[in-house]
């Protein structure tokens, strides 16, 4: 037998790799850094993949496709999560007939999100087996035991990613997976296993609860669990990339090391915990396993409170070991980020900023329309918030402040989020009306020139149906629809809003111009296929 | 084969190539045998802001990021971003700045980054054939002749 062939590839790239290797059917999800190489290098391989308008429908599509018997896998960032957790909390009761594997790319330390919740409490709270790769490697590996899980216990499996796992480069050797080979989608009637009503629903709570008292004990003696017998005066547990930064900082303690974090090798850690003189607990954010490893009567060391906010690096694990809470030097202060010189935005801000808006941001690139020079934006929160909380401000500011409200949203968190915002508005309009900018560049241009429904263009780019912002808008109803084509000049707008604002009227306004990004991406890509 | 781990921080602005440059590095060292890695943050850094990356090679790397004061090499493309980024070099370490390639010498200062990877070849011990492999797997091929040329006067730019 030949050699496995060796790669230098990122995680999520190793997920890729894996997909295509495990046959899964159909990959889903929503672009969000960390996750979002996922299912582009899926595609490039060849791979069924698609984006959806958000990660609940991702989800239950992918759903849809593991109830059909396929292999399936659903990408998103850690907030996107939340934006899934509606179907994922249920699809832990119906279970799947095929195989559902979750990724979730969580981001410590902020590098590009609005916070940093720590997912591991989701497998917990809906009741999903968790897996966590350290590396590459353990990327490509852990896929194909997610998939064996996901198959033998009838559940979706949650592949917790972070960061650091996601878009480091680390060596992956393309061994075969452990993994049958792919099932052929059927449909299969069973209805009390997949409709959940009450008196279905009791029953799969109590199914579930099973599965993962099943899967606890499997994970005792599972591979996905390491142990290293070093010195017996240390021994650390850790899992992701906790563990790598451990291994460097203790060099010769000894180490288990978790790749199964939900449900918790219980028993295997009291051993390990029993063998050492002094047993601390690497994490990163949330003391997760120090609270469930204490909750179990095994006595750990946590890190001190000042480590759970940001990422881990050897460093601070060196710090941790020794106890250390003295201040850290402060990183180093680059440069931050900038919307683009000729930006499309740019005109938009500055003309908010001009009047005096008050402004309901959201989550895009636009979001730096808060720096210097613009600083034109109030709130930012989540995908899609833009619109509800400038309605919310509309309705209770006095009259002359809640004529400055504006609502600004891009034109991929639009179709994310900001639909149903829009149906707000016409079922609760404020007295004063509202404005609603849609700032149409596109694309998903934050996350790298992602497609969506309003391009009109698949995954990878080719043509497909396109929902059309100001034909939605008429048809709720909204009366005042603008679409400002190619805008460079900023009086058009300024003369626009300074009439809507004060209108008393409901109104979207779409100031439509492409990213300067996709310009260069779409020559490139027309040469590519030789058009 | 030096079984240490070398530590290497590129840095610059967004759009310098710096995240080409240390795909590059960290190829470059995987053919020539090591255990690499490599990290950097993706995201919010690609508009215009400050990027680094971080290329770990040797026996067995663990950690993918650099530890702070503990870069044997810095190599920087961007002239405001030396003193930022100096914190990174342990004591002793070497500051590759982009001032080593004269402002007219390239006929494209777009190549900065590869002539400065060309300066720090020098330094390292993966082989030349490495290097090249590397360059050409990771640029197109109407920019292999510019870029191997820029990699010619990065080396010698250092006495050897």
């Amino acid at each position: 037998m030949n050699a496995p062939e060796r790669m230098l590839l990122s995680g999520n790239e190793a997920v890729a790799l894996a997909a295509r290797g495990l046959g899964i059917a159909l990959g889903t999800g929503y672009p969000g850094t960390p996750s979002t190489e996922i299912l582009e290098d899926f595609s490039a391989r060849g791979g069924r993949a698609q984006w959806s308008p958000n990660e609940k429908v991702a989800m239950e599509v992918a759903l849809g496709a593991a109830f059909g018997g396929a292999r399936a896998i659903v990408t998103m960032k850690h907030v996107g999560l939340n934006v899934a957790a509606d179907p994922l909390f249920t699809a832990a009761y119906t279970g799947v007939s095929g195989a559902l594997v979750v990724v979730s790319a969580d981001d410590p330390g902020m590098a590009s999100s609005q916070n940093e919740q720590d997912n591991r409490r989701y497998a917990v709270a809906a009741g999903l087996p968790m897996l966590e790769p350290s590396d590459s490697q353990e990327a490509y590996d852990f896929l194909g035991w997610a998939v064996r899980i996901s198959e033998q216990w009838h559940l979706p499996v949650i592949l917790r990613m972070t960061t650091r796992v996601c878009h480091s480069k680390t060596i992956v050797e393309a061994r075969p997976l452990a993994a049958t080979a792919p099932p052929a989608p059927h449909f299969e009637r069973d209805i009390a296993q997949r409709v959940m009503i009450p008196a279905y629903a009791r029953p799969a709570h109590r199914r579930l609860r099973e599965k993962l008292a099943q899967i606890a004990t499997w994970g005792e003696t599972a591979p996905l669990i390491r142990r290293i017998d070093g010195d017996r005066k240390l021994g650390l547990i850790a899992s992701g990339i906790s563990y790598e930064h451990a291994m460097e900082a203790a060099p010769g303690a000894s180490f288990l090391k978790l790749g199964l974090t939900y449900p918790l090798p219980i028993e295997n850690i009291r051993r390990f915990a029993a063998g050492v003189e002094r047993c601390v607990v690497i994490e990163e954010g949330d003391p997760y396993l120090v609270e469930a490893l204490r909750a179990a009567d095994i006595p750990v060391e946590g890190k001190p409170e000042m480590y759970r906010f940001g990422e881990l690096n050897v460093e601070r694990v060196r710090r941790i070991l020794a106890r250390d809470v003295s201040p850290e030097p402060a990183p180093p202060r680059g440069k931050p980020p900038q919307l683009c010189v000729g930006c499309p935005h740019r005109i938009v801000f500055e003309t908010l900023g001009k009047l005096g808006c008050i402004v309901a941001g959201d989550i895009g690139c636009y979001t730096l329309g808060v720096l210097p020079p613009f600083e034109a934006m109030d709130s930012c929160v989540c995908m899609g918030a833009s619109i509800g909380v400038g309605l919310g401000l509309r309705h209770v500011l006095p009259e002359a402040e809640a004529r400055k409200v504006v609502s600004v949203i891009g034109d991929s968190t639009f179709v994310h989020s900001g639909i149903t915002g829009l149906v707000e508005m016409i079922y609760n309009p404020p007295p004063t009306g509202h404005v609603v900018l849609i700032l149409d560049n596109g694309t998903t241009a934050m996350t790298g020139l992602q497609e969506h429904p309003g391009t009109g263009r698949t995954l990878d780019h080719r043509p497909t149906g396109r929902v059309v912002f100001e034909n939605l808008a008429h048809a709720l109803g909204i009366s005042e629809v603008h679409v400002l084509e190619n805008l460079k000049d900023a009086a058009a707008l300024e003369e626009l809003m300074m009439r809507l604002m004060p209108s008393g009227k409901l109104a979207l306004v779409i100031v439509r111009r492409p990213c300067l990004l996709t310009a260069k991406r779409d020559a490139d890509l027309a040469k590519a296929s030789g058009t | 084969m030096n079984t240490k781990t070398t530590n290497v921080v590129i840095a610059g602005l967004g759009g310098q190539g710096v995240l080409k440059a240390s795909d590059i590095l960290a190829d470059a060292a995987f053919r020539a045998g090591y255990d690499v890695k490599k990290s950097e943050i993706h995201g919010m850094s690609q508009r215009g802001g400050s990027v680094s990356s971080d290329v770990r090679f040797g026996r067995e790397v663990f950690s993918p990021m650099v530890p702070p004061g503990e870069a044997d090499y810095l190599v920087v493309l961007a002239p405001d971003q030396v003193e930022v980024n100096r914190p990174v070099l342990r004591a002793g370490g070497l500051l590759i700045a982009p001032d080593l390639i004269g402002e007219n010498v390239l006929p494209n200062r777009r190549s900065l980054n590869v002539a400065l990877l060309g300066a720090l070849s020098r330094h390292l011990e993966i082989g030349e054939s490495h290097w090249l492999d590397a360059l050409r797997a990771h640029l197109p091929e109407k920019l292999h002749e510019a870029n191997l040329a820029a990699f010619a006067i990065g080396r010698k730019a250092v006495k050897p």
